[in-house]
């Protein structure tokens, strides 16, 4: 069953266009991220999806039913906000059962709706104290607990984690995909953190400037960027955008970079030239992930066969963060970033041999920014 | 040090404390003067001076002016007057802070195009002299047949109180974050219900300002009073004012005074109560 559908939907206010076609069709069950950075249409999709703002055009559809004119309290969702907007002068309880109150919900039911709720999120002990006298993550488990305890065809989440410390932050992430294991209620997310995005969606939708740059599951997103928009977004650091001509070397494909001092490095594609036959001898960009960068020396192992190449660099800046040490290296006049193995320390300024995982490349139109398929 | 150079110091802070003792006492001395009259006879004051300490404490006075003095012919005291001002007051404060509440809510949490508008037009209220708007409720009154009546009166104070309870209720409900108006939408909670359930428990605070305002203002409120209202119908001020136009009787300092502080006493008990949340309440939106 189709949980969510959305359909040539516009948001205009005044002369600034918003959003600009949104079409989404999500299946029951999913768990729906939309990404991007701030001011490009996520919230105002999410508060047209919710009710809260109109659309110019477009149609909404919620499990099956047309509810593009119908009242938020109508839709059958519930919502978290981002300051969880817990009403202050409410006990605990009072927030997760008033909006039962409003529907007309019998006290019975709503007494079993709450001891239900306070058990899966283990807020039992809370139930009597304010909003005021909570923490940040007690509030942001109380919102959640109001939003569950409606039982809606979808969850409608907004940035519900970003008032939250680092720590925090980590811990309620992970709280909210084993909610969603369990419940199995579906949800959409927006937020502006691709590493929450990667971790919750089963499908993400990256949005820049009213429209959705791409919507697919987190793996296509990352290894298949629809354009250098999505490419330089989500990864963090992000995809090294290389400019390169494309060659032609017996069958396959060859990137070439060429440096000012003329200096060139030749880095062999995995595809077939008849596949590119439009592109040898033209410029391009080639998107390399920074995990596709890695010292010579360190995975000998997997330098064979025609998904590798060889590449010197000069070392700009190391950055060790414990757990794997970020290279900036200069490779044919521009730069990009490596991710190494946690013990590698090449010397600033010294030239290396680097090894390049090409599986994975990715090539993209300078023109149209659009990947080359 | 700094404290030694600081106007914390011995000399400037005598300094101080004689500059503030000398403006409270310039304040207050017409206060003590009043006080101590209501306890003196007429004899004692017109023969000695209007400053005087009461040689015989007279309580007579104070119940002569609640209960049997002539004002006007009506041999009542002030305590019919007094009742005509509680029976304006305390509806047109209660209303003018509801309709206030009511329109700071709507104008600041459920913006409509025009909204700003109509809140410039209603705090414009504000700033128009009473006089100027005298003619139009004479006339106004006059189509409502409520000329001379103590409905009449409360119902130009609800109305003219509108305008600071709006002002005052939509500056301090536009701080109200937007998402608990939305969350409540989602729950299915109606316009007024939001209201009632969720912003009114919020306003305390302003709810006090308004009241303490309100109820000062048209309590002493005296030239609507003395325009649409005669005789028996006068709110206390007008009352007063006819008290001391009594030209056929001599003056009575004594229970003058005490009528005066008769008159005055609901508003000075409502800034000893009310006195601090009222600082509070004003400030409640700066702090935040």
């Amino acid at each position: 069953m189709s949980a969510l559908s959305i359909d040539s939907l516009r948001v205009r206010f005044g002369p600034i266009d918003v959003l600009k076609g949104i079409d989404m069709a999500i299946e029951s069950g999913e768990f729906i991220v939309l990404v991007g950075p701030s001011g490009c249409g996520k919230s105002t999709l999410l508060n047209v999806i919710a009710g809260l703002q109109a659309s110019s055009t477009g149609r909404i559809e919620i499990g099956g039913r047309d509810v593009t004119r119908v009242p938020p309290a109508d839709r059958d969702i519930a919502m978290v906000f981002q300051s969880y907007a817990l009403y202050p002068s409410m006990s605990v309880k009072g927030n997760i059962t008033f909006g039962m109150e409003c529907r007309g919900v019998p006290k019975a039911e709503r007494e079993a709706a709450v001891e239900r709720v306070a058990k899966l999120l283990q807020i039992g002990h809370l139930l009597d104290r304010r909003p005021s006298q909570l923490s940040g993550g007690q509030r942001q488990r109380v919102a959640m607990g109001r939003a569950l305890v409606r039982d809606p065809i979808l969850f409608l989440f907004d940035e519900p984690l970003s008032n939250l410390d680092a720590k925090l932050r980590v811990e309620m992430r992970m709280e909210i995909k084993r909610l969603h294991q369990r419940v199995g209620t579906t949800m959409v997310y927006v937020t502006h953190d691709q590493v929450e995005a990667m971790t919750l969606a089963t499908r993400i939708a990256v949005m820049h400037q009213g429209k959705i740059q791409q919507f697919a599951d987190p793996q296509t997103i990352y290894d298949a960027p629809a354009n250098l928009f999505v490419a330089r977004f989500m990864g963090s650091p992000p995809m090294n955008i290389i400019p390169a001509r494309l060659e032609a070397e017996r069958d396959w494909a060859v990137a070439v970079l060429r440096s000012d001092d003329g200096r060139s490095e030749r880095i062999q594609i995995p595809r077939r030239r008849e596949t590119l036959t439009n592109w040898i001898g033209r410029d391009l960009l080639l998107g390399l992930r920074p995990e596709c960068i890695s010292l010579q020396d360190e995975n000998d192992h997997s330098s064979d066969g025609a998904a590798a190449a060889n590449l010197t660099g000069r070392v700009e800046m190391i950055e060790p963060t414990g757990a794997e040490t970020m290279a900036l290296i200069n490779v044919a006049g521009v730069e990009a970033m490596a991710r190494l193995k946690a013990d590698a320390r090449p010397m600033i300024g010294s030239r290396a041999l680097f090894s390049i995982d090409v599986s994975k490349a990715c090539l993209f139109d300078p023109q149209t920014e659009l990947r080359i398929p | 040090m700094v404290e030694n150079g600081s106007p914390g110091n011995g000399g400037g802070r005598f300094v101080l404390y004689a500059v503030l003792f000398a403006f409270a006492g310039f304040y207050l001395t017409p206060l003590v003067v009043v006080f101590l009259n209501s306890f003196r006879s007429l004899e004692d004051i017109t023969q000695t001076s209007v400053l005087g300490i009461p040689h015989v404490v007279q309580w007579d006075n104070w119940t002569q002016a609640w209960g049997s003095y002539c004002i006007g012919g009506i041999c009542s005291g002030i305590s019919p007057y007094m009742w005509n001002s509680v029976a304006i007051a305390v509806p047109a404060t209660i209303l003018s802070t509801l309709i206030g509440a009511l329109n700071g809510y709507l104008l600041s949490l459920w913006r409509f195009k025009g909204s700003q508008i109509a809140f410039g037009v209603i705090t414009f209220g504000v700033f128009l002299p009473a006089q100027m708007k005298l003619v139009p409720w004479a006339i106004t009154l006059r189509t409502l047949d409520l000329s001379d009546t103590v409905t009449g009166l409360t119902l130009i104070h609800i109305v003219q109180g509108m305008s600071f309870t709006t002002l005052f209720c939509r500056n301090y409900y536009i701080n109200v974050p937007a998402d608990l108006i939305k969350s409540a939408k989602i729950d299915g909670a109606g316009f007024l219900q939001i209201f009632r359930r969720i912003v009114l428990p919020l306003s305390p605070p302003i709810l006090i300002v308004t009241v303490i305002w309100q109820f000062t203002n048209i309590w002493n409120e005296y030239l609507y009073g003395i325009t649409f209202s005669e005789g028996s119908h006068r709110p206390v001020t007008a009352a007063l004012m006819a008290f001391s136009a009594n030209i056929a009787q001599a003056r009575e300092y004594g229970i003058e005074s005490a009528a005066v502080l008769l008159a005055a006493l609901p508003t000075i008990l409502v800034y000893l109560f009310g006195g601090k949340y009222f600082l509070r309440g004003l400030t409640a939106g700066a702090v935040k």
